[in-house]
């Protein structure tokens, strides 16, 4: 039953290398969308300025052509291996499931992808389209600033111009990584309008975008945005779930029983979840940033705690108030401090197939410090989100079951955050 | 025929050319709003486009983000906005007012609510900025059976394919955005605006009136001797800015405020 659609399995090879991204086979089913339209049920769609539609329409076509070209896919397959380092092991926490006592908790480890997190699996793939289009000038908006620096390094790597928005209350809190884009010869601009942080730093972005279209590529930074970007970023992201798929098999000689991937716009989540949808034996758990507790209205929790609306080119939840005007977001990760989700995440909650679940801060860092300390694996704090989740789900399954947490980026860019919380200034 | 086709064909019977100042509601206080839409009237506007804030607007200029800014500071909501079209309306009867703004506060109100209370209100079209043609029926079917315009731009990144999927939809007239940007940038190339409105002009016996960047007569002269009119919106919001942001006004301030379109007016139609 849960393997009936694979075509990894039965194939028992000596070991996992690097999983062709070339899907042929696809069925055509509910899990084929979005349309032609970029609608997956009644969300994501293109809402933009008129400046904008024919900019998304070209990509789309372009994206569309190359995404049926072997060869592009195979020079993708060949930078995720060279470059970027994958595939990226799946490796047993022992100690962290012993300190449970349940199911077994395997970790997917893209923190150990070069930049550090899953970004660069998405900016490698805009970056080999926008050389195709003849691009010189890249754009992109980041919160955490791993976006950022996943971007500025395919530019660096392609010697392209390199400009990135960033809210100026991130670029306080994520100092390193601004360091890193300059190092990289991005140029790191700060955005002071509105709340200041990554919901801005994408506005602002938009507008450059409109007034630099014809040189100028958007790398959007998550599988949110209008169409093509959320089917364009899981494409690339589902690199994730495919090799998870296989290393799963493989290793284990089946499908894990359940999945677990933190969710700020949910680019990691979908390239988790996206390879497994139709494998019905795999529950999947989206952590959300609960903040402070949903409780006190200062969180990023849109799929449990917003509703439907329309915001940075797709209709998705969002946090909004009752006037349409957008929530300020609070999360002690700067990457999940956002007040929309991609529209596919929007989707799968309505149709249940994916259960969305609220972590606070204080349940992420105890998870930071657990993980840095049973495992020696230091996570980013939004993917201590992931394994708070994934432990509290595993401590009330059994011990023949196995659950696969994304751990999306190491935590190195968040020693200052959580030092602070220590007092401690380093 | 709407009120918004009969003031444009009054203006072309007359040779006149159109306009159309926009202004954020609720910038900078809530109760100015309505003065400033006569005083804009007194100035020589022939329609109003008022602007529904928005803490997100993508497709606008610093100008036009700071005013949204500060109608936020005052609560400025869609329903606010509907009550300002109400009030002017008790005294003008013949200025069509337009909202402009973005999906999302519509979108929360619901489709079917917001278009009975637009009606209400004697709104008399509707321009939703990130609302491309393709994702309009919903709302759209809403809005016209009850006489409301629905405007669309075009910009001229626009395919010609995409410009008559627009025109099919579109309804009171055509706002062509004179450059490739956001809103308050600088102007762009003049003989390739005259080009695309030539073209236009072939597909659709629609309106054409141009904005984006149009900040004062002679912008305003250039624009109209190739068009039906213009828009103006960044250059009445700066000056609108500088008004206090609590007490009142007098009608010598708010008439200073939009003496730009008093001096586009005598430009254009005098």
């Amino acid at each position: 039953m849960r393997c009936t659609v694979s075509k990894f399995s039965g194939s028992k090879s000596p070991s996992v290398d690097i999983v062709s991204s070339l899907d042929t086979n696809q069925p055509n089913d509910q899990f084929s969308g979005p349309d032609l339209h970029g609608h997956f049920g009644r969300y994501g769609g293109a809402f933009v300025g008129e400046t904008l539609v024919a900019a998304v329409e070209e990509l789309d076509r372009i994206y569309r052509k190359l995404s049926k070209d072997p060869a592009f896919w195979a020079e993708y397959d060949r930078d995720l291996k060279h470059y970027v380092g994958r595939p990226s092991p799946l490796y047993f926490a022992e100690r962290l499931t012993a300190r449970y006592g349940g199911a077994r908790i395997i970790l997917k480890r893209e923190d150990l992808n070069h930049t550090g997190a899953h970004k660069i699996n998405s900016t490698i793939g805009h970056a080999l389209i926008a050389k195709f289009m003849g691009k010189p000038r890249i754009i992109a908006e980041t919160g955490a600033g791993q976006h950022g620096v996943a971007s500025a390094t395919v530019a660096a790597r392609l010697g392209l111009e390199c400009h990135v928005y960033m809210g100026a209350e991130d670029i306080k809190r994520q100092s390193a990584n601004v360091y890193r884009m300059k190092l990289l010869g991005a140029n790191v601009i700060s955005v002071e309008s509105g709340s200041r942080t990554l919901k801005d730093a994408l506005n602002e972005a938009l507008r450059d975008w409109a007034a630099n279209v014809d040189n100028t590529y958007y790398i959007i930074g998550t599988a949110a945005g209008p169409h093509p970007y959320p089917m364009m970023v899981r494409d690339f992201q589902s690199i994730i779930g495919r090799e998870a798929r296989a290393q799963s098999l493989e290793e284990y000689g089946r499908l894990p029983d359940a999945l677990v991937a933190c969710v700020g716009g949910g680019s990691n989540a979908i390239g988790l979840f996206h390879p497994f949808l139709r494998d019905e034996g795999v529950a999947m758990y989206g952590a959300e940033a609960g903040g402070e507790g949903l409780e006190t209205g200062r969180h990023a929790a849109s799929l449990t705690a917003g509703r439907p609306g329309v915001l940075h080119g797709n209709r998705t939840y969002l946090m909004t108030d009752d006037a349409g005007q957008i929530l300020e977001t609070h999360s002690v990760s700067a990457g999940l401090d956002y007040p929309g989700v991609g529209p596919e995440h929007a989707w799968l909650k309505d149709i249940g197939r994916v259960t969305y679940v609220p972590v606070n801060d204080k349940e992420a860092l105890a998870s930071f410090r657990e993980l840095t300390r049973l495992e020696g694996i230091i996570p980013a704090i939004e993917s201590s989100h992931a394994v708070a989740c994934a432990c509290k789900l595993a401590a009330g399954m059994s011990p023949d079951q196995f659950v696969v947490v994304n751990l999306s980026g190491r935590g190195d860019k968040d020693i200052d955050t959580v030092a602070a919380i220590d007092g401690i200034t380093i | 025929m709407s009120r918004i086709s009969q003031t444009i064909a009054g203006l072309k019977a007359q040779n006149k050319k159109l306009v159309i100042p926009y202004l954020v509601a609720g910038d900078p206080q809530r109760g100015l709003t309505v003065p400033l839409m006569h005083a804009l009237v007194r100035a020589g506007a022939h329609i109003i486009e008022l602007g529904i804030p928005f803490s997100d607007p993508s497709s606008d200029g610093t100008v036009i983000q700071l005013g949204a800014e500060r109608a936020l500071r005052q609560r400025t909501s869609l329903i606010d906005v509907l009550a300002m079209v109400s009030e002017f309306r008790r005294t003008d009867k013949q200025t069509p007012v337009v909202l402009m703004g973005y999906l999302n506060p519509i979108e929360i109100m619901g489709y079917e609510p917001f278009a009975a209370a637009a009606s209400a209100a004697d709104v008399d079209g509707v321009l939703i900025v990130d609302l491309p043609a393709y994702e309009c029926e919903e709302l759209f079917s809403a809005v016209r059976p009850r006489g409301i315009d629905t405007i669309f731009l075009i910009a001229p990144t626009t395919t010609e394919d995409r410009t008559a999927a627009i025109c099919a939809n579109s309804s009171g007239y055509l706002y062509y955005v004179s450059l490739k940007g956001v809103t308050g940038a600088a102007i762009g190339d003049k003989s390739e605006i005259r080009d695309k409105i030539t073209r236009l002009r072939a597909i659709t016996n629609l309106p054409i009136v141009v904005g984006f960047g149009i900040k004062d007569a002679q912008s305003a002269s250039e624009m109209a001797a190739i068009s039906d009119g213009v828009i103006v919106g960044s250059a009445v919001v700066e000056r609108i800015g500088l008004l206090p942001s609590q007490g009142s006004c007098s009608g010598a301030q708010l008439d200073d405020a939009v003496a730009v379109i008093a001096a586009i007016s005598k430009s254009l139609n005098n």
